[in-house]
C-alpha cells in the first residue's frame, strides 16, 4: 500500500477507474448494435485530433474529443443512411484517421514517442486536471449510459418498434456514438488510442458469457472493466510493465477465464430448446398420411419443456421418445 | 382529400401510394378502420399488405395521400403510447443477451420519461403483458433461448404492455406453432373485450380465424377485396382428421384467393386489372 503515498499512482488509480467504468457502459450498446469495432474507428479518427492539438500547440484531449465526435457522428450518419458499401466508407475514415495523424504529427516537429503516449497510453504522467476532466466526461457518460438504458436498449433492439413507440431512434444513435467518441478521448491517456475499443468490448464479451439480461450484462461489464482497469495498473506498478497494456491483457484473461462456463451453459440451453419451426412449404417429401398410434406409456404430457427433442412437422410439433418421433393427437400419440 | 373522413375512424388512408426504389408499391390505398374492429389483411408475399400496415405506422414514407390515426395526421401523429405494434420477427438476435421481462418492458416506454424508473402500475402491465401470453414462467429466460413461437409472444407481450388501443401485427403468426397461435388468439381475445382496435397482417389466419370480421385482401399493391372474412379462410380448418398433413398444408388457404404477383405498371400509371 506505501505505492498509494505516491501522488502519481494515486491519480492513475482514479483515471483507471472512472475509464473502467465509462468504456464498458458504452461498449454495451455498441456490442448490442453489432458495432463491436466502432471504439476501434474512432480511436483511429482521434489520433488525427491528438496530431491537431500538437501542430496548432493546443490541447491534445480537446482537439482528439472533438475530431473523434465529428467522426463519429459521421460513421453514425454512414451506418443509418448506408446502403452496402458501409463498411467500406468506415474502414476510409478509420485509414484517413490514422494516415492525417502521423503527417500531422510530424508536421508538427514531434517525434513518434509523443504520438505514442497517446496510441498506447500513458496513465502515469497523468496530470491532476487530466484526472478531473477524465472523472466529469465519465461520470456524464455514465449517467446517460445507466439512466437511459430503457430507451437506448430499446432502439438498440429494435428499431422499427423504438419508432412506433414514439423514441426519436436518430437522436438516440447519435447520441451513443458521441458517448463513445468521449469515451474514447477519456479513456485516450489510460488504455491509448489503439486498446481503448479492448476496455469497451472484452468487458462485455466476458459478461455476457454467463448472463441472461441486458441490465445484468451492463452492471457486469462495468464491474469487470473496473476490476480489470484498477488490476492492471497495480500491477503494472509492481512489475514495470505498461499500464495499458496490461489493463487489457487481463480484462482478456477474464474472458477466457469466463469462456467455458459460457460454453458450459449455453450447451445446457441448446439442449432444453426446441427446434426452430421451419416454413411449412419445407415440410420433406415422402412422409406418408398414414396414422399408427403409439401403444407405449407416457408419464407426462409431450410439451416444449418435458425435455424430449421437439421437432416440428407441417402443423403441429413432434417429440422424439425412444428414437420414435409422437405427435400428440386427442388421447394418445400418432407415430410420424 | 379529406371529405370522406369518418369522424371515429381509428386509423384512415385515403389516396394513399408508397414508392420503395422508384417503384410504386401501393396504389390508391382507400382504408377506413373504426374503433373496434378487427381487420386482417391478406395476400400473396409481395402483394404490398405487410408495407401497407409500415405504412400506416410512419416506418414506410408515403409518397401521396393521408394517413390519420385516431384523427390526426400522422406527420402530426404524437400520441404513440395509443398505439401498440409488433414487427415482424427478427430473426437475427442482438449482440447482447436481453430477458424476457426487458423486452416486453420496452413497450412501456411510450408511457415512460427519460431517467425516471418504472413506476409501480408500469412493472404491473409488463407482468400482466407476459401471463397474457403465457410466458409467466420465463420471464427472467434471454429471449434468445425461446422458441420461433415464444419469441413472437414475447414481441406481443411487449405490444400489449403499453396497453393500446390500436394494435398492428406484422405477420404475427408467420412460423408459429399451435400452441402459440392458441396463446396469442387468447390474448387478442382479451384486448378486445376492452374495445380495442386490431390490425393484422397475415398469410394464414389459423386459429385468428374466428376473431377476425372483415378481411382486406391486397394485390399488386392495391385492395383487391374489402369486406367479410371470406369462406375460404374460415372454413380452413378441419377439426379432426386422421388424412390430414402436407398436401394441404403446402396448397395453404390463400390459393382461394387472388394471389397473382404479375410486375406493376412500369409506367406506374393508375391502370385497369382485369
Amino acid at each position: 500500500m506505501s505505492l498509494l503515498t505516491y501522488d502519481f499512482v494515486v491519480r492513475a488509480l482514479v483515471g483507471a477507474l472512472f475509464t473502467g467504468l465509462a468504456a464498458p457502459a458504452v461498449g454495451t450498446y455498441l456490442v448490442q448494435r453489432r458495432l463491436a469495432l466502432m471504439g476501434d474507428g474512432v480511436g483511429h479518427i482521434a489520433v488525427t485530433g491528438v496530431a491537431l492539438g500538437l501542430l496548432t500547440g493546443t490541447s491534445p484531449t480537446l482537439t482528439a474529443v472533438a475530431v473523434a465526435v465529428v467522426g463519429a457522428v459521421v460513421i453514425e450518419l454512414v451506418r443509418a443512411g448506408g446502403r452496402t458499401s458501409g463498411d467500406v466508407a468506415l474502414a476510409l475514415l478509420f485509414y484517413g484517421g490514422i494516415a492525417g495523424g502521423v503527417l500531422l504529427t510530424g508536421l508538427a516537429g514531434q517525434s513518434a514517442a509523443t504520438l505514442n503516449t497517446y496510441l498506447f497510453g500513458s496513465i502515469t504522467t497523468i496530470s491532476g486536471a487530466d484526472v478531473w476532466v477524465t472523472v466529469g466526461l465519465a461520470v456524464v457518460v455514465v449517467t446517460l449510459a445507466v439512466g437511459l438504458a430503457p430507451q437506448l436498449f430499446a432502439v438498440a433492439h429494435d428499431q422499427e418498434f423504438a419508432r412506433v413507440a414514439g423514441l426519436d431512434v436518430r437522436v438516440y444513435n447519435l447520441l451513443v456514438s458521441v458517448m463513445a467518441a468521449v469515451t474514447v478521448t477519456v479513456a485516450m491517456r489510460t488504455v491509448g488510442l489503439l486498446l481503448v475499443s479492448a476496455l469497451m468490448v472484452v468487458p462485455v464479451a466476458t459478461a455476457q458469457q454467463v448472463t441472461r439480461a441486458f441490465r445484468t450484462t451492463l452492471t457486469a461489464a462495468m464491474a469487470i472493466g473496473m476490476v480489470a482497469s484498477l488490476g492492471g495498473v497495480a500491477v503494472s506498478a509492481y512489475v514495470d510493465a505498461a499500464p495499458g497494456a496490461t489493463i487489457v491483457l487481463l480484462a482478456l484473461a477474464g474472458f477466457v477465464a469466463a469462456y467455458p462456463l459460457g460454453a458450459w451453459m449455453r450447451r445446457r440451453q441448446r439442449l432444453a430448446r426446441p427446434f426452430t419451426e421451419p416454413q411449412p412449404e419445407s415440410v420433406p417429401p415422402g412422409v406418408g398420411p398414414g396414422h399408427t398410434a403409439v401403444p407405449e406409456e407416457h408419464v407426462h404430457e409431450h410439451s416444449p419443456e418435458c425435455g424430449h427433442p421437439a421437432v416440428p412437422h407441417g402443423d403441429h410439433v413432434d417429440y422424439v421418445h425412444h428414437g420414435h418421433r409422437h405427435a400428440p393427437h386427442g388421447s394418445h400419440y400418432d407415430e410420424h | 382529400m379529406l371529405v370522406n373522413q369518418p369522424p371515429g375512424a381509428v386509423l384512415s388512408v385515403r389516396d394513399g401510394a408508397v414508392e420503395l426504389g422508384g417503384r410504386p408499391v401501393l396504389r390508391g390505398i382507400d382504408l377506413d378502420v373504426g374503433p373496434g374492429e378487427v381487420l386482417a389483411v391478406l395476400g400473396a408475399n409481395g402483394s404490398g399488405k405487410s408495407t401497407l400496415v409500415r405504412s400506416t405506422m410512419g416506418l414506410v414514407p408515403t409518397c401521396r395521400g393521408e394517413v390519420r390515426l385516431f384523427g390526426t395526421s400522422l406527420p402530426r401523429f404524437r400520441d404513440w403510447r395509443r398505439v401498440g405494434f409488433v414487427p415482424q420477427r427478427v430473426t437475427a438476435g442482438s449482440g447482447v443477451p436481453a430477458s424476457v421481462r426487458e423486452v416486453v418492458a420496452s413497450g412501456r416506454l411510450s408511457r415512460r420519461r427519460p431517467f425516471l424508473p418504472a413506476r409501480r402500475a408500469d412493472r404491473d402491465a409488463v407482468e400482466d403483458a407476459i401471463a397474457a401470453v403465457d410466458l409467466s414462467g420465463k420471464a427472467r429466460d434471454s429471449v434468445s433461448t425461446l422458441s420461433g413461437g415464444q419469441q413472437q409472444r414475447v414481441l406481443i407481450a411487449r405490444a400489449l404492455a403499453g396497453v393500446p388501443d390500436l394494435l398492428v401485427l406484422d405477420e404475427p403468426t408467420a412460423g408459429v406453432d399451435v400452441e402459440s397461435q392458441e396463446t396469442f388468439a387468447a390474448a387478442l381475445r382479451a384486448i378486445l373485450l376492452r374495445g380495442a382496435t386490431v390490425v393484422l397482417v397475415a398469410h394464414e389466419l389459423g386459429p385468428l380465424h374466428e376473431l377476425v370480421d372483415r378481411t382486406v385482401v391486397m394485390r399488386d399493391g392495391r385492395i383487391a377485396y374489402d369486406g367479410p372474412p371470406l369462406a375460404a379462410f374460415t372454413d380452413a380448418e378441419p377439426a379432426h382428421r386422421h388424412d390430414h398433413h402436407h398436401d394441404d398444408l403446402t396448397r395453404s388457404a390463400s390459393a382461394h384467393h387472388p394471389t397473382v404477383t404479375a410486375p406493376l405498371d412500369p409506367t406506374g400509371a393508375q391502370g385497369e386489372h382485369r
